[in-house]
């Protein structure tokens, strides 16, 4: 019950920070790709904001021994860059310049009651399923098929 | 179409964004990687799922609170097609599986743990967004 608490306290955190922060606008995230156009550099702050809060935060989260409610602390394990890596996140990157939204907005949106955030959220799980089928039958293994970084 | 600058909002909405990481961290020990919490929903099955459901139950709800309860006025301009939509949903979520990650699992868990992984990851996906708009902005327009 408490892990159901924490994960919706987190969720709903995370959605009010994109929500402030404007990345829930697809438009204000490919302006920021658009450094040739439109830009609008807000997007920079947004990383740096959350990554600096991060790096401290988890400084402090990560010196006890195990997480407050949980046994162990459920890091990646995966070191070293390979292909699958730098072609997975190019095929990211394909999808997210061609609409705006990656993973957290597009959740975002869909509370927003946002017609395309829904079709992009099926969309989203028909991906993530086929990248997990991919995945399993690449003899890497099921373990290979969770998203082990994020 | 142009869009607002906002660096001091943006700059604390990413320290929001922040605390519910460390938040999850601290508490749960997991990282907040919003494509890695969805996919985890998806078969091959392995450990509960509740926690996924309550953390994407959150981020919807945070709009739908934020749009509905507060009626906070949210711009959001999608003028991507169906089609288009559904392909880049597609590329996103086999792309997030096979690169591990995406903006918030590399882009903010990642970096802030100084993984040298999600730095290479982080600078593939933002060379490969940026140069996909300005193909369709630039180019094709």
């Amino acid at each position: 019950m408490k892990e159901i608490a924490t994960a919706l306290v987190s969720g709903l955190l995370f959605g009010a920070g994109l929500l402030l922060s404007g990345m829930a606008d697809p438009a204000k995230v490919l302006n920021f790709l658009d450094i040739a156009g439109t830009w609008d550099p807000s997007l920079a702050f947004v990383m740096g904001g959350a990554v600096l809060t991060t790096a401290i935060g988890y400084r402090f989260a990560l010196r006890p021994p195990r997480p407050l409610l949980a046994d162990r602390f459920d890091l990646p394990r995966t070191t070293g860059i390979d292909g699958r890596l730098i072609g997975g996140a190019a095929l990211f990157g394909v999808g997210w310049g061609l609409v705006g939204y990656c993973p957290g907005p597009a959740f975002v949106g869909l509370g927003l009651g946002s017609a395309s955030a829904a079709i992009f959220v099926l969309a989203l799980l028909a991906g993530l399923g086929l990248g997990r089928v991919l995945s399993a039958g690449n003899a890497l293994g099921p373990e290979a098929a969770v998203p082990q970084d994020g | 179409m142009p869009t607002d600058f906002t660096p001091i909002a943006s700059f604390a909405g990413g320290v929001l964004i922040g605390l519910s990481a460390v938040l999850l961290m601290a508490l749960q020990g997991r990282i907040a990687g919003v494509s890695g919490i969805a996919a985890g929903l998806l078969p091959p099955w392995s450990g509960p799922a509740s926690w996924r459901i309550a953390f994407l139950a959150g981020l919807v709800g945070a709009a739908a609170v934020a749009g509905w309860v507060l009626r906070i006025e949210i711009t959001q301009t999608v003028t991507t097609d169906g089609s288009t939509l559904v392909f880049g949903g597609l590329l996103v979520g086999v792309g997030t599986v096979l690169g591990s990650g995406c903006t918030s699992g590399h882009g903010v868990c990642g970096l802030a743990r100084f993984s040298v992984r999600s730095l290479a990851a982080v600078a593939t996906f933002m060379a490969t967004a940026g140069l996909t708009v300005f193909a369709v902005r630039h180019l094709a327009g």
